[in-house]
């Protein structure tokens, strides 16, 4: 066991890759020579060469459609989309061909396709580099959607996507990073079908993913303080969503608040709220709440981008409203 | 009838309307309403049973005399020898 | 009540059943009760043993249908069977009360007091908008544990710590959920107890009338006056009723009380009243009170009888709004015409909802009773 940043365990699982199946590549903006916009990349082109580590020109659409023609032909890219933001560019490759090829072929073609995007906000960048929009790509079928929350999960998801057939999208939360954690560096795949219960509580379902996971922990903490035990539950793959972790926790708490960075309405938070509500109506003690991003763009001003995203203290609200 | 007798069929039909009073320990001179649970319901059915079994009917004007074991035995004796 | 067990049959299949039959014995909470039979027919097959426990609603047997014979609509289960804590709201005649104004309760609550076997309308709720949550339920079954003869078994399968464990939760439901306000009332009965005197000199003594049963036709007639008292509280609103069916409070041997119903009791002659109070007193005592009695009276007449106090104010059973009271019969000084005589009086009391009324009119109700007690030849 080691510690390292959450960046680090992504190098090193792409390092791994590159060096153990040729097939494997990574392609987007300034992974190359410049080490990634994240640094996520840095010293990978050193290692491997500009055949293996690609620098793209700025166009989503291009690079990803590239990637998506690569995987068809028998290769396995990592795609890195900077930020969801910029991927919008790229839906139409996304999902017009990336997550429906294989079913318009009638499963003869597949495409292992992996894509890496940061996502999420706090840093300031203002209303074009801010949003959440994974809930958006967890809305496809046809693909699969990760959201490491640990430095752990950031190594073992990729392995995990890279072994898979059909596209995975990975969104790694852009505050992240820097985040340092334990980790097994020689420990490889990891699980992606199933949530993942970080703290067990009794009182409350506590139901998050990606860069609020530590919020939510934080709020858990709190609540434990006033005598509420929190159950926090990562979801980490956003489709296939595991609900039965989910259900299985409300069953006990009778009381679920969803944390969700993204914007309310239409998130992911509503379509786990919604199962919920249809597969374990019986077990509600209180509706179900959900703790999202106020309804407006981004904002760049530091109070004001604070201002709008979830925070501990509303989260801690939320819960506390239940017991009142 | 002599009045062992009387008494006798008295605690029976008592018995029947006061079933879970125990007729053993039965004071014969304390008012009765005072030892076992019985209403004016339970009286008047007690009463209607002592009609039945021993055919000796009671006039309302007559219920205050019979208040206690004793005087309801002495009323009855008394009524049953008039009639023979 | 949520579950009973059948304790006899007491026709066998083959057998014709005729309307008002009794067909089996069903035992529950309070008392035995007999299943009575709404329609001509023959008895087909029994589907429940003797000693089997069942949840309410489930079929006992099938009857197979004289021809002409229309199949009654299913009744609800709460007034098929004895009410576990309180009798149940009157039946069909009020189907369609609407949902508003009724507390919310969360699927867990209402999950978690089936299991508990907790009567929701026995529980407050502390949530929004009065919403009754898992904690409130969990309260409501910690009471009656808490109201329980404290035995070491699970579950007391006594039938008098269930029937008390049942009186107490109506009355602590009466008392939290009923504004109470009493009114009483003392009544003069000479002109009773005279009549009375006259009148029982004259019958066989099987044949004889109580007091009492001239109360309660003094009091069903009074209901006639004053309608909103002859009601039941459901769903935040007053139900009248059409029918007087006056619940009769009888103590049971061991302690106890029901108070189930002489129905149409503003219908009956004295004498029929009489034939039929002995009846109902005999049956409750013994436990073989009909559903249809425990579930149908629209207002409770208790009596404390000639040992009791001089006046009763009680609680009202829920969902009734009223209850009548009489005190023992005894001999006071009255003014009657300037001058101080000692009349037999009667202290008759009125516990009423003040949703329902007001002391106006429980005052209309109780001069109504008095009034009728002074020319008791017309009762």
């Amino acid at each position: 066991m080691t510690t390292m940043t959450y960046r680090e365990a992504l190098r090193s699982a792409m390092r791994d890759a590159l060096e153990r199946d040729p097939r494997v590549f990574l392609m987007g903006e300034d992974v190359g020579l410049y080490g990634g916009a994240f640094a996520v990349s840095h010293g990978l082109i050193e290692e491997f060469g500009p055949e293996r580590v690609r620098d793209t020109p700025l166009s989503e659409s291009t690079f990803v459609g590239a990637g998506i023609g690569a995987a068809l032909n028998g290769m396995r890219p990592i795609v890195e989309v900077m930020t969801v933001n910029f991927s919008m560019l790229a839906m139409d490759q996304v999902l017009n061909n990336a997550a429906t090829l294989r079913y318009m072929s009638g499963g003869q073609f597949h495409v292992p396709l992996v894509v890496r995007m940061a996502t999420g906000g706090g840093r300031q960048l203002g209303a074009q580099h801010s949003h959440s929009l994974e809930g958006w790509y967890a809305h496809i079928p046809g693909i699969r959607v990760l959201a490491p929350a640990t430095v752990a999960d950031a190594r073992g998801m990729l392995l995990a996507a890279l072994e898979q057939l059909d596209p995975v999208f990975i969104f790694e939360h852009a505050t992240l990073y820097p985040m340092e954690g334990d980790i097994d560096e020689q420990a490889g795949a990891a699980d992606i079908d199933h949530a993942a219960v970080r703290r067990a509580g009794k009182d409350v379902t506590l139901v998050t993913y990606g860069g609020s996971l530590g919020k939510t922990l934080e709020a858990a903490a709190t609540l434990a303080e006033e005598g509420i035990e929190a159950e926090v539950i990562d979801l980490r793959t956003l489709r296939p969503l595991d609900m039965a972790t989910v259900l299985e926790s409300v069953a006990r708490t009778h009381h679920a608040v969803i944390i969700d960075e993204a914007w309310r309405t239409g998130s992911l938070a509503a379509e786990v709220s919604a199962q919920i509500m249809e597969r374990a109506f019986n077990e509600l003690d209180w509706p179900v709440q959900r703790v999202c991003a106020a309804e407006v763009p981004a904002p760049y001003a530091k109070h004001m981008e604070d201002a709008t995203l979830p925070q501990a203290a509303q989260i801690v609200r939320a819960v506390q409203e239940m017991f009142a | 009838m002599n009045n062992d007798e009387i008494r006798e069929v008295v605690l029976r039909l008592l018995s029947q309307v006061a079933p879970e009073a125990d007729m053993a320990v039965i004071k014969p001179d304390v008012r009765l309403r005072d030892q076992i649970d019985i209403d004016s319901m339970d009286a008047l059915n007690f009463l209607i049973s002592i009609d039945a079994e021993l055919h000796v009917e009671i006039a309302e004007a007559d219920y205050p005399k019979l208040t206690t074991l004793d005087n309801i035995v002495a009323y009855l004796a008394g009524k049953l020898t008039v009639d023979g | 009540m949520t579950a009973g067990t059948l304790v006899a049959w007491r026709k066998e299949p083959g057998d014709a059943v005729r309307r008002g039959d009794i067909i089996a014995e069903v035992e529950s909470d309070k008392a035995d009760v007999e299943v009575e039979i709404f329609m001509n027919g023959v008895l087909e097959k029994i589907l429940v043993e003797p000693g089997e426990k069942v949840p309410v609603g489930t079929p006992l047997a099938t009857i197979r249908l004289d021809p002409g014979e229309v199949e009654p609509a299913p009744a609800p289960a709460a007034s098929a069977a004895m009410p576990a804590a309180v009798p149940p709201p009157m039946p069909r005649a009020h189907a369609g009360a609407p949902a508003e104004g009724r507390a919310p309760i969360s699927p867990a609550a209402r999950q978690l007091a089936a299991e508990l076997h907790v009567d929701l309308a026995t529980v407050t709720g502390t949530g929004p908008d009065g919403r009754i949550q898992r904690r409130d339920v969990l309260a409501a079954a910690e009471a009656q544990r808490a109201v329980a003869a404290p035995t070491p078994e699970a579950a007391p399968r006594d039938k008098q710590t269930r029937m008390r464990q049942a009186i107490a939760a109506a009355m602590m439901r009466s008392a939290r959920e009923i504004p109470h306000f009493h009114l009483a009332s003392t009544i003069d009965m000479g002109a009773a107890t005279a009549w009375l005197a006259e009148e029982n000199a004259r019958r066989k003594i099987a044949d004889r009338l109580l007091s009492g049963v001239l109360l309660i036709k003094a009091t069903a007639l009074a209901l006639r006056e004053v309608p909103e008292l002859n009601a039941s509280w459901i769903d935040e609103r007053v139900m009248l009723h059409e029918s007087v069916h006056t619940g009769i409070a009888i103590s049971l041997p061991g302690g106890g009380l029901v108070a189930p119903a002489l129905h149409d009791a503003d219908r009956q002659s004295l004498g029929d009243l009489m034939t039929n109070l002995r009846d109902l007193v005999m049956r409750a005592r013994a436990g073989s009170l009909r559903s249809s009695e425990m579930s149908d009276p629209t207002m409770t007449i208790t009596s404390l009888g000639e040992e009791g106090a001089e006046a009763v104010y009680g609680l009202i059973y829920p969902p009734q709004v009223a209850l009548a009271g009489f005190g023992r019969l005894h001999a006071r000084p009255m003014s009657i015409g300037g001058q101080v005589v000692s009349r037999p009086v009667v202290v008759a009391t009125l516990a009423a909802d003040h949703r329902v009324a007001d002391g106006h009119r429980g005052s209309r109700f109780l001069a109504a009773v008095e009034h009728l007690l002074q020319t008791p030849e017309k009762l």
